[in-house]
């Protein structure tokens, strides 16, 4: 951390005290505790601020130390002095969603009516929820508009609804290994995932948290499956092959024979100390209920009607939970629209996860757009 | 050939920029359809201060062109363009493309139906020189601006500067400028498209627009 580039960790904010935050599905929520962290310095006329939109299990720690795992953050390699996002130059704003378990209001919280955790009673939400309850934290920072909204994944999702629904508050968007709607496949994985929390005895109708025992099990079991669709066949075999699991022979039995399963063994354990159930469930809909598109008369291209963001689509090449095939789709609707979008598809065998890791092409591409948005912003150093 | 394996002209292709450039309005809206790594996007922006935009079919052209600052989008000339609105632009360039695509004459029509105005380029087939390759030593041409072997070359839909002329006639295309360039890279001073032309001038360019 140096002088110029200040990381404020675990910042809040009490959104909607006065207005409640009208949901899509009817409902309202006020008394929105928002949690954020923020990276590098506001400018004086606050032109430099970018919001960085995480994904289905991250975080607020972008690039701060996870409190409860002790690892760092999750887009470190992206964000940080000097890094393509340069906190010398530009204020990194990422913020726990709607509906999170990470200090973001969300199912785990209280219910203010009954003063006991909401579970199931929370509402259900959205992306678009999500994006209007940053849009409440971006008014209160005093940013008009943000020079860039990122993220990958359903962090992708919240760029596209950001920029489809306040196009005047999005001067340029990044979205990475996304898709315009979630898909009938999409669906099917999550709601494996929902089945084997929902499975779990211990999820108790999602009523467990005065309980001692956690529906742990069935959350694992959901993060194992997803953890396959973050990955591809071939960065499975180049990482485990068929190898065996600290021992030479097979054993004949169900332990964890092979790598493989070791890892996602461990990916699942690891998961549930960090993640809430049930926030699962809620954050998993929202993106099977994303599809912009049909918020605008089935015409993605109307979602983007007149805008004046710029746009760099990111996919990659190898990314099966988001290929680029849907990808290319939002750059048509883009195209259509007339909007200036730039599209790159990155040479991979990483899977989805490559917006997470070393991927230099990416960063080359997210830096380049970045410097010519920079510059016709007139942020130009 | 470059990388990509598209066609280049072996010599200074920055000849034929000059003369794009020259064709084209300052502050004007550009798609270079096929614009590789970006150079005439790059060199219009900075001496037309153009609004310029690109398609290009290499993953390798389209990340050079983003990582330097350029709005392109990876795609295919015979394919994509349909996602363009109509006049979206003032100019749609395809510089030295025409003959790599499937189907040159709907990308003609759809150039002209997403700009205002085409800039067409191609090299032309009825150069002496690619004649002399033809008719004496009965070979397929290698000349300076067509120096990549049958078996290799992505070019598909040769033309001529006057099988060129006849398919503009024939799609009701307006021709409202040419520059036709001989031997050496010289502009041919009498630079209509006539017999002369279409013997002499190795590369053509021209500006179309629709028939009104």
């Amino acid at each position: 951390m140096t002088e110029n580039s200040p990381i404020t960790y675990d910042q809040s904010v009490v959104l909607g005290t006065e207005t409640p935050l009208a949901l899509d599905s009817g409902a309202s929520l006020s008394n929105i505790n928002m949690a954020y962290c923020t990276y590098g310095t506001l400018n004086e006329d606050k032109s430099n601020a970018i919001l960085v939109c995480h994904a289905l299990t991250g975080d607020q720690y972008a690039a701060s130390r996870q409190p409860v795992t002790g690892k760092s953050g999750w887009w470190d390699l992206m964000i940080g002095p000097g890094k393509i996002l340069d906190t010398s130059k530009y204020f990194i704003v990422c913020s726990n969603v709607l509906g999170g378990c990470m200090g973001t209001t969300g199912p785990k919280d209280n219910n203010p009516e009954t003063g006991t955790p909401f579970g199931l009673d929370f509402p259900i939400i959205t992306i678009a929820d999500m994006v209007r309850a940053q849009a409440m934290l971006q008014d209160y920072l005093g940013i008009e508009s943000w020079f860039s909204v990122i993220g990958g994944s359903m962090g992708g999702m919240q760029v596209l609804q950001w920029a489809s629904a306040y196009p005047e508050r999005v001067f340029s968007a990044i979205p990475i290994a996304c898709a315009a709607r979630h898909s009938a496949q999409n669906i099917a994985f999550h709601e494996v995932g929902r089945q084997a929390v929902m499975a779990d005895p211990n999820w108790q109708g999602g009523d467990y948290y005065s309980r001692e025992t956690k529906p742990t099990a069935g959350l694992a079991v959901a993060r194992m499956a997803a953890h396959v669709t973050y990955l591809s066949e071939a960065a499975l075999h180049r990482k485990f092959g068929r190898n065996l699991q600290d021992r030479d022979n097979l054993t004949y039995g169900f332990d964890a024979d092979f790598q493989v399963e070791s890892y996602l063994r461990y990916q699942g354990i690891n998961f549930v100390d960090r993640f809430d159930a049930n926030s699962y469930l809620y954050i998993t809909r929202a993106m099977d209920y994303f599809d912009l598109a049909q918020d605008h008369g089935g015409s993605l291209a109307k979602a983007f009607d007149g805008t004046k963001t710029r746009f760099c689509v990111v996919s990659f090449s190898s990314d099966w939970l988001f290929p680029t095939a849907e990808n290319r789709d939002v750059v048509h609707a883009l195209i259509a629209a007339a909007a200036n979008v730039s599209f790159v598809e990155v040479e991979t065998d990483k899977g989805h996860d490559a917006f997470l890791l070393d991927t230099p092409e990416l960063f080359k591409t997210v830096q380049g757009f970045l410097k010519s948005s920079a510059k016709s912003r007139g942020l130009d150093e | 050939m470059n990388a990509q394996g598209k066609y280049v002209p072996k010599r200074d292709i920055r000849v034929d920029w000059q003369l794009i450039a020259e064709m084209i309005e300052p502050g004007s809206r550009v798609l270079d359809v096929g614009c590789d790594d970006g150079q005439l996007l790059a060199h219009l922006t900075e001496t037309k201060n153009v609004d310029g935009r690109g398609i290009e079919l290499s993953q390798h052209g389209v990340n050079i062109c983003v990582a330097n600052g350029l709005s392109v989008v990876q795609g295919n000339a015979d394919t994509d363009l349909v996602y363009y609105p109509d006049d979206g632009f003032d100019y749609a360039i395809l510089s030295q493309t025409l003959q790599a695509t499937y189907q040159p004459h709907v990308v003609m029509e759809q150039l002209l139906r997403v700009g205002r105005r085409a800039i067409v380029s191609f090299p032309n087939f009825a150069y002496w020189r690619c004649r002399y390759y033809l008719g004496v030593k009965g070979r397929m041409p290698m000349t300076n601006t067509l120096d990549i072997a049958w078996y290799e070359s992505p070019n598909i839909h040769f033309c001529t500067l006057r099988d060129f002329t006849a398919l503009c006639e024939e799609m009701s295309i307006k021709i409202e400028q040419s520059v036709i360039v001989g031997a050496s890279g010289k502009v041919m001073t009498r630079s209509n498209y006539g017999p002369l032309a279409n013997l002499f001038g190795s590369e053509c360019i021209f500006m179309l627009s629709k028939e009104t």
